[in-house]
């Protein structure tokens, strides 16, 4: 491991009162157990480790990523504007060089939140990465900004905020979407006509162990991270990669994640899912602040840790390899692709079916992007939900081009109520929410 | 009668209370290589001539405690640590005689690996062999499931002449400060064994049958024989005695400001609601966080008579302090002697404080009394800002549930007690910074020894039921049963109630003093595999909280002259 101590931000909100339903992986008791080790071992009495409280996320942060219908109050709770302002205060003592980098553990999570939000999806109802993402970049200015998702299910809702952004690199590494929700994150899932090569999806085959991750990091993350040049990498840091983990079949430890960590080198690391609450996720989390905070971690372990009953098949190996070589080929060619998936297009539509598993709402989207080469390009949205809900979103991106932006104007303008229950304008850069 | 004393780093005080008002008070030099002869001067000076059967209770607040460990005058202790996973032993490690074995305990207390007895034999050949006859077992999760400790206990135990467990330091989790603070426990165990039985001695030639009482960190008392199990308890009872003299002196039901200011030290406390507030895990000693309750306090190096100096083209102040001030004969310009020239306190040698103030005017280049302005107005703010720093910081901490994100309690000081040296003419300063009232309060030269004797008996408890496990867990009390599947919050409460009204008696708690409030108190379903709900995890921390024993109230109180 690096032998630099790092000063470290833990922003600690384990959400002791709120859950999903009584039973359900999101609820109290999810992060009791890891904050009984971490105060345990003493973690925040040591110099370079420092907790913040959360601030509180505002409407206004929300509305710079997500569409919300009808409206943001509607589709939160107080404890998801905690949890994103949990992220937003790491993601603030990061920036401020209050600390070197900072770990958001926070809870309820976000990534598998999309633009649009008609409900909850994936025990998520706003995506608090891409919230936090947005708001630094009001804050601080454009930056080039890579996550890295960790979590065990694909972040669909994170590569659908970001799949129109050449400024937003988002990695997502996962068990094989043909065997787990939300069945999606296939590496031809490449990012949108102005962003592709973006998004980059790695599926692993079950049973994965540390190896394999470790390999598609060294061989595949670390040098595109080095080529995109990121200012911030931001690490999605699912836990339920473990090889204790109730609702998913991988082979990943404690070790693994701190090693992933300590050579990712994260910015900012948010939590996700892991629901091995009692066997995996006190470990896992003690080992990612270590790794972090560059403190010897290599005594983090489960006490039934055994790597060899958990090593993957080579067959698993051979996979993986294969895999990681074929999208680092996709990667490198991100360029030479563009004309094929255009066919000189002004504008493309992609048909797109949500499902809400959570709430229990199904979604069909029309989206059109135009094509363009000063920016993420305009998109427009027409969105049914089985609410009853129809609506109509123009989104100006980031950084946009003035065409792309006067375009969206137009649009806005000339889309009557009609068909929708509201139709919705959103402009990034200039911070502009507007709804009829 | 009520006999109480402080013997602080350099004088001794006493007062006799008589129906809680000040009979009698007193002052003597504390001589620290012989602490029980300052005692007795004390005592003699404030009792001579009092009927011994008029004696209520003795309560004594020392630096025994605190003297031995920062001058390092402690016991060889052999530490034996059942770490398991973690952070890495060497990190772990307080002293060259800690040694690690191989059995430990889950977050759970669910033990995974047991006690090898050859393994703790072998660590305790080695202990004799270098001589040592104390020793620290200390298991991370201990007050989780007391009983591995105990275990490696049972095995040496005939070996040692003292063996402190870690479960009964605390409740808290902290594995780090409950090896520091079981370490300065068995290492501080004999000069505090051996100075209570002489103080038991001394006060038993008095004819008295009074109970004596020990002051703790905590601003709370226990009686002078339990404090023997738990020496520690009694470190920095100096600023303990102090908050809780402030306390009596004042009409203390509001959130307020403490401040002590001395002569190089200021130092802070805080008031909830007229309770003093405590650290949240425990007291700082000598670089070693510990798991000791203590009083919160910030302690900053600017008092009366810091060293005044003009560096780099601005003023500092402290935090080293040259002698007494100027004005005194000192041999720098301090902030007293900005406050003489400025007129607003007459003591000293006017001339020589005008003259030391000159000393800087002139580095400056401006008029004496512009820099005795900026002296004074730097003190003030420096102590304000400590003050909004120190309020910020307890506001801002972090809190784990919404309800304490959207409704916690903030502290909104509506008063700041100011004693100590300069306190006349800073506080009317003081108060204009921070935007709220100060108030002096009277007769606080004495207000350790008031302090400590009007201090009721405090101690805390901490309760884990997990009925998954079908275990509850009360460490402190070394309590560990069975209970049933059904067990509830409210039967923990009650049991957690009723232990700590039978540790306060033991302590020498008066039954009218038991004002007990629950301080945790969480509940959580335990679900296992696809929504099965398993057991409870139930929480509860109960506490006598620190405060001032029944039957005083502040409108009563007066010096008789």
């Amino acid at each position: 491991m690096s032998e630099d101590k790092k000063k470290t931000g833990l922003i600690f909100f384990p959400a002791f009162d709120w859950a999903i339903s009584p039973t359900h992986p999101e609820r109290e008791e999810r992060l009791l157990y890891t904050q009984d080790q971490v105060f345990e071992e003493g973690l925040l009495d040591l110099d370079n480790i420092v907790e913040f409280k959360p601030g509180l996320a505002t409407i206004q942060d929300i509305n710079r990523i997500h569409i919300c219908v009808p409206d943001a109050p509607s589709v939160i709770t107080q404890s998801h504007l905690i949890s994103a302002g949990g992220a937003i205060t790491a993601a603030e003592k990061v920036m401020q060089k209050e600390v070197d980098n900072a770990f958001a553990l926070v809870r309820p999570p976000g990534h598998h939140a999309m633009r649009i939000v008609h409900g909850a999806r994936g025990f998520c109802n706003i995506n608090i990465e891409a919230i936090m993402i947005e708001y630094i970049r009001h804050k601080y200015g454009p930056k080039k900004i890579a996550i890295v998702d960790t979590d065990c299910h694909h972040g669909d809702g994170s590569q659908d905020v970001f799949w129109h952004d050449p400024n937003t690199l988002f990695i997502s590494i996962h068990q094989d979407g043909r065997t787990l929700y939300p069945g999606s994150g296939f590496p031809d899932e490449f990012g949108g006509p102005n962003a592709l090569g973006y998004t980059i999806n790695v599926p692993l085959p079950p049973n994965t162990s540390d190896e394999g991750f470790l390999f598609t990091l060294d061989n595949l993350i670390l040098p595109i991270l080095d080529e995109f040049k990121p200012d911030l990498i931001i690490n999605s840091a699912g836990q339920d990669n473990h090889y204790s983990d109730p609702i998913t079949n991988m082979s990943f430890s404690a070790q693994g994640y701190a090693i992933l960590n300590d050579r990712l080198s994260p910015d900012i690391a948010v939590l996700e899912g892991g629901y091995s609450i009692e066997t995996a996720l006190p470990y896992i989390n003690v080992g990612i602040i270590l790794a972090m905070a560059g403190i010897d971690y290599s005594h983090v372990t489960e006490p039934d840790y055994d790597p060899e009953a958990i090593r993957q098949t080579s067959r698993t190996t051979r996979q993986i390899e294969q895999q990681v070589s074929y999208i680092y080929n996709l990667w490198k060619n991100r360029e030479s692709q563009r004309a094929g998936v255009i066919k000189g297009a002004d504008y493309l539509r992609r048909d797109k079916s949500i499902f809400y598993d959570t709430d229990r709402i199904s979604e069909h989207q029309k989206e059109t992007v135009r094509v363009c080469d000063e920016c993420g390009g305009l998109v427009t949205t027409d969105s049914e939900a089985s609410t009853g809900n129809r609506i109509f979103a123009v989104m100006v991106p980031g950084q946009s081009c003035p065409v792309c932006r006067k375009k969206g104007e137009e649009i806005f303008e000339l889309t009557s109520k009609g068909l929708y229950h509201y139709v919705y304008f959103q402009d990034r850069d200039r911070d502009i929410y507007l709804t009829k | 009668m009520i006999i109480g004393i402080d013997v602080g780093g350099t004088h001794t005080d006493a007062v006799l209370l008589d129906g809680y008002k000040i009979k009698k008070k007193a002052k003597v030099i504390t001589d620290q290589e012989n602490l029980i002869k300052s005692l007795m001067e004390a005592t003699e000076a404030i009792f001579g001539g009092e009927d011994p059967a008029e004696l209520e209770k003795v309560v004594l607040s020392t630096t025994i405690s605190t003297n031995a460990i920062v001058q390092g005058k402690t016991d060889r202790v052999g530490m034996i640590l059942a770490a398991g996973p973690g952070l890495s032993p060497e990190m772990l490690r307080i002293n060259e005689d800690t040694h690690f074995i191989s059995g430990y305990v889950n977050h759970r207390g669910i033990r995974v690996a047991g006690t090898d007895r050859g393994e703790v034999s072998g660590i305790g050949d080695i202990f004799e062999k270098e001589g040592i006859d104390h020793v620290g077992i200390v298991g991370k999760f201990s007050t989780r499931n007391p009983r591995l400790e105990t275990e490696i206990g049972d095995i040496i135990n005939d070996r040692f002449g003292h063996i402190s467990f870690g479960h009964r330091m605390s409740g808290n989790l902290n594995f780090p400060r409950r090896i520091a603070t079981t370490y300065l426990n068995a290492a501080i165990w004999d000069t505090y064994n051996t100075f209570i039985k002489n103080v038991i001695e001394y006060v038993g030639r008095t004819k008295t049958t009074a109970p004596i009482y020990i002051l703790k960190a905590d601003g709370g008392t226990t009686g002078i024989s339990q404090s023997a199990v738990y020496p520690v308890g009694s470190i920095l009872s100096g600023p303990a005695a102090s908050i809780m003299g402030i306390l009596s002196l004042t009409n203390g039901n509001k959130d307020a400001v403490a401040l002590d200011i001395g002569g190089t030290t200021t130092d802070i406390a805080i008031f909830a609601g007229g309770t003093p507030l405590l650290e949240p895990l425990g007291v700082t000693i000598e670089g070693h966080k510990t798991l000791i309750r203590g009083l919160l306090t910030r302690s900053i190096g600017i008092g009366g008579d810091s060293r005044v100096r003009y560096e780099d083209g601005r003023l500092v102040i402290g935090p080293e302090r040259d002698g007494p001030a100027a004005a005194f004969g000192g041999p720098s310009p301090t902030p007293t002697d900005a406050m003489i020239a400025l007129g607003l306190t007459d003591i000293g040698d006017r001339g020589k404080a005008i003259k030391a103030v000159e000393e800087i005017a002139g580095v400056k280049n401006c008029s004496i009394e512009e820099m005795a302005k900026e002296m004074f107005d730097l003190v003030c703010r420096k102590i304000t800002s400590a003050v909004n720093e120190m309020l910020s910081e307890i506001n801002n901490k972090p809190v784990y549930t919404v309800h304490e994100i959207f409704e916690g309690k903030k502290i909104k000081p509506e008063v700041v007690y100011v004693v100590g040296g300069p306190a006349r003419p800073m506080a009317p300063y003081i108060d204009k910074m921070l935007g709220f009232p100060s108030c002096i309060p009277e007769h606080a030269e004495v207000a350790n020894a008031i302090g400590a004797a009007l201090a009721r008996t405090t101690t805390e408890l901490t309760l884990l039921a997990d009925t998954e496990k079908g275990e509850m867990t009360i460490a402190e009390e070394g309590i560990q049963t069975g209970i049933s599947r059904g067990f509830t919050r409210e039967d923990a409460i009650g049991i957690c109630k009723d232990k700590l009204r039978e540790r306060a008696l033991r302590m020498g708690a008066r039954e009218d003093d038991l004002d007990i409030e629950i301080i945790e108190d969480q509940v959580f379903n335990m679900v296992r595999g696809m929504g099965y709900s398993t057991g409870k995890n139930i929480r509860i921390k109960a506490q006598v909280k620190p405060g001032l024993i029944a039957g005083f109230k502040k409108e009563e109180y007066d010096v008789r002259r």
